[in-house]
């Protein structure tokens, strides 16, 4: 019995000793980056490192903000999202019909090899497939980048979703008389759409922070631009050259904290919504 | 007619799959036969120099190969005992209840944070500790590296030892109590027998998440390219290595860069088919 109790309490403590890095983390980021934020964090693009020295020398607070970032990780996410959903669901209902055939299932492993694939592998492998070819780093390439590691994603949500649904609601729109695509179309993928839904959220809360994938394709850019064939940045990227950049240092915790609350808050309303549509 | 046209669309959106994971393979292998033909491919694993003085270029993977070892194993062994508890914690001990749903969303949270969050953690706070303590002198290392991997790990590693903890059937446990046993001896007589093949497998895939972690073991694990001689050493992992010089390698550096690229992408598709293979058989079993 005092072995039990014994066991009983170490799990409740150790399993609670876990909480302490999401604590830790969170009230680092919060405490050393809230007085950062402000209206000109987000409208001024990074301040150059003339503007910075300047500024350090005479005292005053690091001027401009993550505006270039912003709209870099807003662009190349638009884009890869744009790209990824359609060859996602269409890709996903492949899998839904035909799980018993030996290229379904060839295809479902490849899906998973691609998930567990690192993420500098996808980038080097946008650099040599995107940006060799088009002599130069650009937003496209970075897109492309975010496009590979969003598919396994929304193609393992779309077949679960998928695969869940009734099959009496498949065979009653094909016994009204629709044909397969149509049925797809208009009774399956909209009674699917809440488990679609959360998993394109949870995809795009998975590839918003990385950075690894964007070194290489996308490169960073100090200015806000909106050209999709030349270098661009982004809210990670920018948090990368932060770090490295002992000047701009204090920059790091405003970023972070941005990143950080925006993925948080797809995370958890992606699991919100997810519950609501399961009851 | 539309039945067939439809079945060509799906059928040629699949292939997108086959294309991109050939392309990847295709690619690396033609950009990495330059340092392989060079170095000759078993050299090129087992060499341990990596100098990039122009007209006598060395480039050798083993440095990188045993960081990311080490750095993998070390937090594995991290990782377990916090990930087994939790598991313990939400899949029997409190299975069902608020308490369990509350944790395993804190775990989630952690597993959505971005990795280069977890590198600025671990090199502002865990960093100053391990020089406080006089782990080592310079704070960063294999060491520090793989304890903030552990962190972020445990959530893949609970969340699926979980499931397969759940999974674990009524009347085998409520056999166990009849017989007399007590709640431990359940967990360690009947839980960890039938449910011990999937945890085993949640923990392989953790390791997959582990080997190609990129960020966070480029900023704490020191960017040195020796092979790191104790736990507490500097190093580079295969991703780091990547990470640090793949932006201004050209020529040789770039193929043999690619090169560890394609051992790290067959080292990491290796062991995530091997917890796949598992979990689908401990799922019908």
């Amino acid at each position: 019995m005092v072995k039990d109790k014994l066991m009983l309490w170490s799990i409740c403590l150790l399993a609670t000793l876990t909480v302490v890095p999401l604590l830790a983390i969170l009230g680092e980021v919060l405490l050393r980056g809230y007085d950062q934020l402000s209206w000109t964090f987000f409208t001024e693009p990074t301040p150059t490192a003339y503007k910075t020295m300047e500024a350090i020398k005479t005292g005053e607070p690091i001027p401009g903000g993550i505006a270039n970032g912003i709209v870099g990780t807003m662009i190349m996410l638009g884009m890869a999202t744009v790209v990824a959903i359609p060859l996602g669901i269409l890709c996903g209902a492949f899998l839904a019909e035909n799980n018993k055939n030996s290229f379904a299932q060839f295809v479902s492993y490849l899906t998973d090899l691609l998930q567990g694939t690192p993420s500098v592998i996808i980038s080097i492998i946008t650099y040599i497939w995107v940006v060799v070819p088009m002599k130069g780093y650009s937003a496209i390439a970075g897109s492309a980048a975010l496009c590979i590691m969003m598919l396994p994603l929304i193609i393992r949500s779309t077949e679960e979703t998928l695969k869940i649904l009734p099959a009496s609601l498949k065979e009653a729109g094909l016994a009204l008389g629709g044909n397969k695509a149509r049925v797809m179309l208009k009774v399956q993928l909209p009674a699917a759409f809440g488990g679609i839904f959360t998993g394109v959220l949870l995809a795009i809360s998975r590839v918003i922070g990385e950075t690894a994938p964007l070194m290489f394709t996308a490169l960073g850019c100090s200015f806000i631009r909106f050209a999709v064939d030349k270098p661009i940045s982004a809210v990670p990227l920018l948090i990368w050259e932060f770090f490295n950049d002992p000047n701009l240092q204090e920059l790091i915790w405003g970023a972070s904290l941005f990143l950080l609350l925006f993925v948080l808050t797809l995370n958890l309303s992606s699991k919100y919504l997810a519950k609501k549509w399961n009851q | 007619m539309t039945d067939k046209l439809y079945r060509i669309i799906l059928f040629i959106t699949a292939l997108i799959m086959p294309i991109v994971c050939g392309g990847i393979v295709y690619a690396l292998v033609t950009d990495a036969y330059d340092a392989f033909e060079h170095f000759g491919f078993l050299k090129f694993l087992t060499s341990s120099e990596w100098s990039c003085t122009e007209g006598n270029e060395q480039y050798g993977a083993l440095p990188f190969i045993t960081g990311t070892l080490m750095t993998t194993l070390l937090a594995l062994i991290f990782c377990i005992p916090f990930s087994l508890p939790v598991a313990l914690f939400v899949g029997e001990y409190f299975k069902g209840t608020k308490i369990a749903s509350i944790l395993s969303t804190v775990t989630d949270l952690l597993a959505g944070i971005p990795s280069i969050i977890y590198g600025l953690w671990g090199f502002y706070t865990l960093r100053p500790i391990i020089m406080a303590f006089n782990i080592s002198p310079q704070g960063s290392g294999v060491l520090t590296a793989s304890l903030v991997l552990a962190i972020m790990i445990v959530p893949y590693a609970a969340s699926l030892s979980a499931e397969f903890i759940k999974m674990v059937p009524n009347d085998l446990k409520e056999g166990a109590y009849s017989l007399g046993a007590t709640r431990s001896e359940v967990v360690r007589k009947v839980i960890f027998p039938v449910a011990g093949s999937g945890i085993f497998s949640s923990y392989v895939l953790a390791i997959g998440r582990a080997l190609g972690e990129t960020m966070t073991v480029t900023m704490l694990i020191g960017n040195t390219n020796n092979i790191p001689n104790s736990i507490t050493s500097t190093g580079n992992s295969m991703a780091s290595i990547i990470a640090n010089q793949f932006g201004e390698a050209d020529d040789l550096r770039l193929s043999s860069l690619i090169a560890i690229g394609l051992i790290l992408f067959l080292i990491t598709a290796l062991i995530n088919m091997i917890g796949k293979i598992m979990i689908k058989r401990a799922r019908i079993a």
